[in-house]
C-alpha cells in the first residue's frame, strides 16, 4: 500500500510524462486523449469541491461545463464571422483569445452558480440532486431551441483559439496549457481544503448545527463552495470546446453531469486526486475497451459495478487501502 | 384556437401523464421505501417494450405481448435486486448512482446485442386502432383513450393495494421504521424484492403500452426516467398520490405548454420569434415547474416535511 500523497504525485507525473513521450514518438492521438482526460479531470476537480468538501451532490454540473463551452463557441463564432456580439448600448466583439474566453466563461459560470445555488440550497439530500438536475435540463433544452447559435447542431469553430506567445495549434502546447491549469486548480483545492473556509465547510457538511452554533451560516459556506465549483467546471467547459473546436447541447446533457460525477466516484470522493484518477481511468477504458468490441459499454458497466461493490472509496481507496468517510 | 383542439391536447396531456405515472409509481416506492436511487428504472421500461415487440412479432397477440412485457421487466428487476441492488441499500446515494448507471450501460448494450441497433415496431391491435367520436364531436384515437383508462385503473388499484392490503401496510410501515417492522416478523428483504418486482412490472407495462405509439429502441428509457424523477420530486418522494398528481401536472404542462406558449407569445411578439421562443420555453416548462415547486415546498407537494 502506498501513501496517498505519493500516489497523487505519481498520477500527475504520469499524466504529464505520457503525452511528452507521445510527442517525441509522434503519436498525436495519444496527446489528444491525454488532453481530454486532463480537461475532464479539471471539471471533476471542480465538482469535487462542492461534492467532496461541501457534500453537495450536484447532478447539474453540466450546466457550467456547457456555459463554458458556449462562452467559447459564441465568442469565437462572432470573431470568425466578423459580426459583433452586441452593438447597443456598447459594442462587444467576438474574440479568439483564450484568456478573454476563459474569463467570460468563469464569470458567466459564477453568475449561474450563484443563482442556481441560491435556489437549490433551499432543499437538501435527494431533492438537491433532483433540483440541480432540473436546472441542467432547463439549460439543455434552452440550448437545443436557441437557433441563433446552432440549436441542436451546435457551433463549429474552424481554428483553435489563441494564447499569447503559444502556438495552440500544436497539440502538445495545448496539452501543456490545460495541464498547467489543472495543477493550479489542484493547488487551489488543497489551499481551500486547509483554509478556515474549507474546514468550516467540512464541518457544515458533517454537523451543520454546530457550525450554526459558532455563528457561521452553513448554507452560505455551501453557496460559496458551489460557486467556486461551478467556476472551475465552467473553465473546463471552455477548454473542452477548444479541444474539439465544437460545442453542442450535449455538453449540457444529464449524461454529461452523470459522467463528471462518475469520474469522482470512480476515483474516490473527497480525495485530492480522486477525480483525476477517475477521469483518466474513464478515458482510458473508453479508448481501450472501445477497440476491443462493438459492445464495449457492457464491459465498462461490469467494471464500474465491480468497483462500486468491491472497492468502496473508489480507486484511490483501493490503492491506498484507506477509506475516507463521506456522507 | 378552438375548444376542440384544447380538449384534444388536454387528453394527450392526460395520456402522457398516466404513462409517466406507471414509471413514477415504481420509482417512488423504491425511492421512498428503500431510499434507493434507481437510474436503471428506465432500462426496465425498455426491456418491457422490447419483450412486448418480440412476443407480438412471434404470436401476433397484443395481450400476450403486454403480459410478456410485465413478466420480463419483473424478472429482470428481481434478478438485479437480488444480485446487485440488495448490496446498495446501506450505501450512500453516490454509490447507487454509479452502480445503477453501470446497469444502464449493461442493459442498453445487452439489448443492442440481442436485437440490433434498428428500432422495432409494435403495432396497435386492430380492436384498439382508429378514432372514436367523443361527446361534442371530438375525434380522438381509441388507443390513447385506452391508455388513459389503463393508467387510471392501475393508479386506483395501486392506491387500494397500498392503503388497504396487509402487504401495503407493511410497505408503508417499512418506509417509516424498517427495524421495527423487521422486529415484528416481516421478512424485509422479501418485501423489498416484491416492491422492486412490482415497480419493474409497472415500468415494463408502460414501456409496452407506449412502445405501440412510438418506436421501440435502445435508449428509449432514459428521457422517460428523467421525467419520472421530475414527477416524484414534484409529488413528494414515497407518495403514490403525489406521483399521480405530479405525473398529471407534468403531462399537462408539457403538452399544453407546447401549444399555448407560442400562442401566448404571439400576443406581444412577431410570429416567428414567438414560435421559437415559445417552444423554447415550452421545452423547459416542466423543469421550471419542478424548480418552482421545490422552491415553494422543498420536499414536494405531498412529501414529508423536513
Amino acid at each position: 500500500m502506498i501513501r496517498e500523497r505519493h500516489l497523487n504525485a505519481l498520477v500527475l507525473l504520469l499524466l504529464f510524462a505520457v503525452p511528452l513521450w507521445a510527442f517525441f514518438n509522434d503519436a498525436p492521438f495519444t496527446i489528444t486523449l491525454a488532453t481530454r482526460a486532463v480537461i475532464f479531470a479539471l471539471a471533476a476537480v471542480g465538482l469535487n469541491i462542492a461534492l467532496g468538501l461541501g457534500g453537495l451532490v450536484s447532478f447539474g454540473h453540466a450546466v457550467f461545463f456547457g456555459i463554458g463551452g458556449y462562452s467559447m463557441g459564441i465568442l469565437a463564432h462572432h470573431a470568425q464571422t466578423y459580426t459583433p456580439l452586441m452593438e447597443a448600448p456598447f459594442l462587444i466583439e467576438g474574440t479568439k483569445s483564450m484568456p478573454v474566453i476563459w474569463l467570460v466563461a468563469m464569470v458567466t459560470s459564477a453568475f449561474a452558480a450563484l443563482l442556481i445555488g441560491l435556489l437549490s440550497l433551499r432543499t437538501a439530500g435527494v431533492y438537491f440532486i433532483m433540483i440541480t438536475l432540473a436546472f441542467g435540463q432547463m439549460f439543455y433544452f434552452f440550448s437545443i431551441s436557441w437557433a441563433a447559435y446552432g440549436g441542436e447542431d451546435g457551433l463549429s469553430v474552424y481554428v483553435r483559439n489563441g494564447f499569447p506567445g503559444v502556438n495552440t495549434l500544436v497539440p502538445i502546447n495545448f496539452f501543456v496549457i490545460c495541464f498547467v491549469i489543472l495543477c493550479l486548480v489542484v493547488l487551489l483545492n488543497t489551499l481551500i481544503a486547509k483554509s478556515p473556509f474549507g474546514l468550516a465547510l467540512s464541518a457544515a457538511r458533517q454537523v451543520p448545527q454546530r457550525v450554526q452554533t459558532v455563528g457561521l451560516d452553513p448554507n452560505r459556506l455551501k453557496l460559496v463552495a458551489f460557486v467556486i465549483s461551478g467556476v472551475i467546471t465552467g473553465l473546463a467547459g471552455a477548454l473542452f470546446a477548444d479541444l474539439n473546436r465544437f460545442v453542442s447541447p450535449t455538453m449540457f446533457s444529464w449524461q454529461m453531469s452523470g459522467e463528471i460525477m462518475i469520474f469522482i466516484i470512480l476515483g474516490g470522493v473527497a480525495r485530492l486526486c480522486g477525480p483525476i484518477i477517475g477521469a483518466v481511468t474513464f478515458v482510458m477504458l473508453e479508448h481501450f475497451l472501445g477497440g476491443l468490441s462493438e459492445y464495449w459499454h457492457i464491459y465498462l458497466g461490469v467494471l464500474l459495478l465491480i468497483i462500486v461493490l468491491f472497492a468502496r472509496g473508489g480507486l484511490v481507496g483501493l490503492i491506498t487501502g484507506r477509506e475516507v468517510a463521506h456522507d | 384556437m378552438s375548444t376542440l383542439l384544447i380538449i384534444e391536447q388536454v387528453l394527450n396531456g392526460l395520456q402522457f401523464g398516466v404513462m409517466l405515472f406507471l414509471m413514477a409509481a415504481g420509482l417512488t416506492l423504491i425511492f421512498g421505501v428503500m431510499g434507493l436511487i434507481n437510474l436503471a428504472h428506465g432500462s426496465l421500461y425498455m426491456i418491457g417494450a422490447f419483450a412486448a415487440a418480440a412476443v407480438a412479432g412471434l404470436t401476433g397477440s397484443f395481450v400476450l405481448a403486454l403480459i410478456a412485457a410485465m413478466a420480463a421487466a419483473a424478472v429482470a428487476g428481481v434478478l438485479v435486486e437480488m444480485l446487485i441492488i440488495r448490496r446498495l441499500y446501506a450505501t450512500d446515494h453516490l454509490d447507487q448512482v454509479l452502480a445503477t448507471f453501470a446497469l444502464i450501460l449493461i442493459f442498453s448494450e445487452g439489448t443492442r446485442w440481442l436485437f440490433g441497433s434498428f428500432p422495432l415496431f409494435l403495432n396497435i391491435p386492430d380492436y384498439f386502432s382508429g378514432p372514436v367520436t367523443l361527446p361534442g364531436g371530438i375525434q380522438y384515437p381509441l388507443y390513447r383513450l385506452v391508455l388513459i383508462c389503463v393508467g387510471l385503473l392501475v393508479a386506483g388499484a395501486l392506491g387500494l393495494f397500498i392503503t388497504r392490503t396487509r402487504v401495503g401496510i407493511q410497505i408503508r410501515a417499512g418506509k417509516n421504521d424498517r427495524e421495527m417492522i423487521a422486529a415484528l416478523g416481516v421478512d424485509i428483504s422479501k418485501l423489498y424484492t416484491l416492491i422492486f418486482a412490482l415497480g419493474a412490472a409497472l415500468a415494463g407495462l408502460a414501456g409496452a403500452l407506449v412502445g405501440a405509439i412510438q418506436s421501440v429502441q435502445v435508449g428509449m428509457g432514459e428521457p422517460v426516467l428523467i421525467l419520472a424523477f421530475v414527477v416524484i420530486v414534484i409529488g413528494g418522494i414515497g407518495s403514490i398520490k403525489g406521483a399521480l398528481i405530479g405525473a398529471l401536472l407534468v403531462g399537462l404542462t408539457d403538452t399544453l405548454g407546447g401549444i399555448f406558449l407560442p400562442e401566448l407569445f404571439k400576443l406581444f411578439m412577431a410570429p416567428s420569434a414567438a414560435q421559437s421562443s415559445g417552444s423554447a420555453l415550452a421545452s423547459m416548462a416542466i423543469y421550471i415547474l419542478m424548480g418552482v415547486v421545490l422552491i415553494w415546498r422543498p420536499t414536494g407537494l405531498f412529501g414529508a416535511r423536513i
